[in-house]
């Protein structure tokens, strides 16, 4: 594993008395492609602008490459930022947005009219030097921010939400592009996100944040098939989050059935919180469903059908390349290894977000 | 017939606005001191106007006013500007607010209020009219300027930062090219605005000082006198050049090319 590169020791941080960040702890490891991923307000643009020194903490170090950096201003770091909306400087060209750090950095003319040219490339925008910021699309106004950020070669790319202005299929191709450009360029990317496709595509590593609070660190694959709590789970994907009684290891009570699971460790009779994908649900002849159901709604999605079945007073939600039409009688079966089992929230921030699903 | 109605109407506003000031300029070329008889053109009371020594300290006087004031005033309402601009929401709107009281307040009120509190310290003259003039302008320019920062937004002058530069130097390549226009906006208003005054200035400038809008006033007191019609004209003249300034100036913006 690479080394740390950030360290983020009990970092707090509140507005006009409102607690924004409470006690984060986190690091960020060289060449690593990590998301902080939450809803708004969850402190994730705080913690950004904390590590690129727009904000003080007002307590906690930020540990750069080994020297605490918490008071040095931003442009005394070796970070660049890639904003939300861009940023670009309107009353200058391209050229001129893009050589603005490496002029502060007093670089060579020839080098920085070489960086110049690396950079558009590296954005497939070569030629573009002497346009103006108006004449370009909202795309391309991007790859110049992200440009004029990797032309000063930081050791780490900060990137706040910088696609969420795009469309959906620009967004789609910059992600691929931003894959690209990270594991060419081998610095560190800190994203910030509130889009759970946008995290699970690129991250490395996925923070989750709620309230002020770090639900969960870990990879796309673990953050998805295994949440840690109701929260997690209903923000990442879509997910049933049943109430369940954890009867005993490898054995929960869910809607009045038991179902086998592969979960130990919560004790015997435990309330927890049952977490089922929707493509993990299947739908069965009735006769062979470990419980009972009627077909309530049917929406075709493309790649699947979207299906809810009530069974046993729950709503289930059903992810499935099956027609089942309304009103239909089916049963409802779950393999034990897609039963995720959590504790149940002990404060507000770990709770699933209420939807209107 | 709805459109000549409607050309009719715009013809009467516009009569309404712009008549007087017509008949004023056609009276400045009129060779007859009686109001109403015209006895051919003339240019003589303008020539009058050129030789008359007191009008021309006037003259100097008022166009010293408008652009110290002017230039005050865009410095001291540019600053606070920016200072409003950094302010928090329930600050910037109580800033703001009492910023824009002594635009809404009657001129007359102004320069009463202001002569009560000069003569408390001082005597009126020249520096007392000066200072209730910047003090009167730089809502003006607080106006012209804020508008242009909250577009410029925060985030180009962070980015700035984010880039290596100082905060003096991210002000300067970053913050001030975005707002100039305002800023130049803000003190062609200002100028305009202490150029017409006339309420204020006539209350704090004391005995022997005349700007050209006091000095018509008492000149006028005096009786008819075809000079002022002159002066008046020059005076609209210089205003309106002013305005025309202020709405059509190019685009400071130059075509980044280099």
């Amino acid at each position: 594993m690479n080394k740390r590169l950030i360290d983020l020791q009990h970092i707090s941080k509140s507005f006009d008395g409102q607690m924004v960040l409470d006690d984060l702890n986190l690091y960020i490891r060289e060449n690593e492609f990590l998301t902080l991923l939450g809803p708004s307000g969850c402190g994730k643009t705080t913690t950004l602008r904390i590590i690129g020194g727009f904000e003080m903490p007002d307590t906690g170090n930020v540990i750069f490459d080994g020297k605490d950096i918490a008071n040095l201003p931003p442009n005394e770091r070796q970070l660049n930022t890639v904003f939300q909306k861009y940023a670009l400087f309107p009353h200058m060209s391209i050229a001129e947005n893009i050589a603005f750090g490496l002029k502060i950095r007093k670089k060579s003319k020839t080098y920085i009219a070489d960086k110049i040219r690396y950079a558009l490339k590296l954005v497939n925008l070569d030629g573009f030097e002497k346009r103006t910021v108006d004449s370009l699309s909202g795309g391309q106004q991007q790859r110049i921010a992200i440009a004029r950020a990797i032309v000063n070669e930081p050791k780490v790319l900060l990137l706040d939400e910088p696609l969420g202005a795009l469309d959906l299929k620009l967004r789609q191709d910059m992600q691929y592009e931003l894959i690209r450009l990270k594991n060419e360029l081998g610095i560190t990317f800190i994203y910030v996100t509130h889009d759970q496709e946008e995290a699970l595509t690129m991250s490395d590593t996925i923070v989750v944040m709620n309230q002020g609070y770090i639900q969960q660190i870990g990879t796309p694959e673990d953050i998805y098939n295994e949440p840690t709590n109701a929260f997690v789970a209903d923000f990442i994907g879509e997910s049933n989050i049943i109430n369940g009684t954890m009867l005993h290891d490898r054995l929960v009570r869910i809607l009045d059935v038991n179902f086998p699971c592969v979960d130990v460790g919560f004790g015997n009779n435990t309330p927890v919180d049952v977490v089922i994908r929707p493509e993990d649900v299947e739908l069965t002849a009735p006769e062979s469903g470990m419980l009972q159901g009627d077909v309530t709604s049917l929406i075709f999605k493309g790649v699947h059908w979207e299906i809810d079945v009530l069974a046993n007073g729950y709503e289930w939600l059903v992810h499935t390349t099956q027609m089942h039409p309304v009103g239909s009688h089916v049963g409802i079966c779950v393999d034990p290894f897609n039963i995720q089992i959590m504790n149940k929230p002990e404060s507000n921030d770990e709770k699933a977000v209420e939807s209107d699903a | 017939m709805r459109k000549s109605i409607e050309r009719i109407y715009l013809f009467i506003i516009f009569l309404f606005l712009y008549l007087p000031i017509m008949v004023l300029i056609v009276l400045s070329f009129n060779n007859s001191k009686a109001k109403v008889v015209w006895g051919g053109f003339t240019l003589r009371w303008y020539r009058e106007l050129f030789t008359n020594r007191a009008i021309l300290e006037a003259f100097s006087t008022t166009i010293f006013v408008s652009l110290a004031s002017a230039l005050l005033a865009t410095l001291l309402g540019t600053l606070a500007a920016l200072g409003i601009d950094a302010m928090k929401k329930s600050g910037r709107a109580i800033m703001l607010g009492a910023t824009n009281i002594p635009l809404l307040n009657a001129d007359i009120v102004t320069g009463i209020s202001m002569m009560l509190l000069f003569v408390r310290f001082t005597r009126l003259g020249l520096s007392t009219v000066l200072i209730a003039h910047i003090t009167f302008n730089i809502p003006y320019v607080i106006l012209n300027v804020l508008p242009k920062l909250k577009q410029s937004s925060r985030t180009t002058y962070e980015a700035a930062l984010d880039l290596g530069a100082t905060p003096l130097y991210a002000f300067y390549k970053i913050t001030w090219p975005q707002i100039l226009p305002g800023v130049l906006s803000g003190f062609l208003m200002a100028m305009t605005m202490s150029l017409d005054d006339f309420s204020v200035t006539y209350f704090t400038k004391g005995a022997g000082i005349n700007t050209l809008s006091t000095m018509i006033y008492t000149e006028m007191r005096k009786g008819i006198r075809p000079e002022m019609y002159a002066l008046s004209t020059i005076l609209f003249l210089i205003a309106l050049i002013l305005l025309l300034f202020i709405n059509f100036r190019p685009a400071a913006r130059k075509e980044a090319q280099d």
